[in-house]
């Protein structure tokens, strides 16, 4: 089983163009499609954030498997939503294809609702990207 | 494999430090993690439980330079050792690009140590990978508990038990000392490195 997928330029630009129309420009702070190895793929922030990615990915892809293993011991599937509420700031999982995840991290002035809506428009998006 | 992005010019390299529980591994981390601060932007995480022990796992990044004009950014991993976490060694065995088998020179812990490889082995193969394939240096821990008075077990033995097969590079080693501590890692970033290099070149 291989993790990593090899992107080139080009499909990096299509996701970020993705990811920053659909997400960032609502104001999303961060997101980052990471893969379950813990690698980042793409990183995209408003500007004003300095989050250590790496560390959030590799932590991410962790707590993610991990979920997922809960999921199986209960006889689920997978647990569809995966999100972790903060004072200011909270983040949002979301799975992309088997291998990816997409890591959202917003505030107060996104509701989750409208913020889910644009998680699946986004992955939606970035499925047919890899057709 | 290592995972590469054209764009930002960066490749990120996975390396799992794997071995039997209280054999060392998050101190060889922490040891590094001191030593080249400097290079190293983040803080190290690590997920332990009550009792100092590794839970989930540690993480901690370093970045080496450039090689083709790539960014190289070694991601280090340790799994908690501890027999009922497999599910846990699994997850983070995902993806890895290169290993460092710790093995615990005490006396002992002979048994423990060919466990934990045979363990090794097995998890990859359920991701169909085969360890003589994949970059490894072991690491034999602990050399200084011999100045205490505490029975070690002969390197001839260990080499025996844990590499007479693989055949890899090997270190006599003491994590918490940081005898070739860095010398074990310079090994295993160049031979993962090694194999990446022809990738790079192809890109
Ligand atoms: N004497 C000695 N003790 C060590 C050495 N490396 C680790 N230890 C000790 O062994 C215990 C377990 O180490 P740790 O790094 O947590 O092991 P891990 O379970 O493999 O992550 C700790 O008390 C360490 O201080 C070493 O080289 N020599
Ligand atoms: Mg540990």
């Amino acid at each position: 089983m291989e993790f990593t997928l090899d992107l080139d330029r080009q499909q990096i630009e299509k996701i970020e163009k993705i990811l920053d129309e659909e997400l960032i420009e609502l104001g999303v702070i961060n997101v980052i499609l990471l893969d379950l190895a813990g690698n980042v793929i793409i990183n995209l922030d408003n500007g004003s954030t300095q989050h250590d990615v790496y560390s959030l990915a590799a932590l991410a892809a962790g707590n993610f498997g991990a979920v997922s293993a809960m999921a199986n011991l209960i006889g689920e599937q997978e647990f569809s939503l995966l999100f972790h509420k903060g004072e200011t700031d909270s983040i949002h999982f979301s799975k992309v294809t088997d291998d990816l995840l997409l890591l959202s991290i917003f505030g107060k002035e996104v509701s989750l609702g409208f913020l889910r809506l644009k998680v699946s428009e986004a992955v939606r998006k970035i499925e047919s990207l890899f057709g | 494999m290592a995972l590469i992005n054209p764009k930002k010019k960066e490749v990120q390299v996975k390396i799992v430090y794997y071995g039997p529980g209280r054999g060392g591994k998050t101190t060889n981390l922490e040891y590094i993690n001191q030593k080249f601060k400097s290079r190293i932007k983040a803080e190290m995480v690590t997920v332990k439980t009550y009792g100092d022990r590794t839970l989930f796992f540690d993480f901690l990044p370093l970045d080496i330079g450039s090689i083709n004009g790539y960014d190289i950014k070694i991601q280090f991993y340790t799994v908690p050792g501890q027999v009922k976490y497999n599910a846990t060694r699994k997850l983070v065995l995902r993806g890895v690009d290169g290993i460092v088998f710790v093995a615990d020179s005490m006396g002992l812990r002979r048994e423990m140590n060919i466990r934990s490889l045979q363990n090794l082995e097995e998890n990859l193969r359920s991701f169909n990978k085969d360890l003589s394939r994949i970059p490894l240096v072991f690491q034999y821990n602990k050399r200084d508990l011999a100045a205490h008075n505490i029975a070690l077990l002969p390197l001839e033995t260990m080499q025996q038990d844990l590499n007479a097969k693989l055949n890899a590079p090997y270190l006599e080693a003491s994590a918490i000392t940081g005898d070739n501590v860095a010398l074990t890692m310079k090994k295993i970033i160049s031979i993962t490195i090694g194999s990446l290099k022809k990738k790079l070149e192809e890109k």
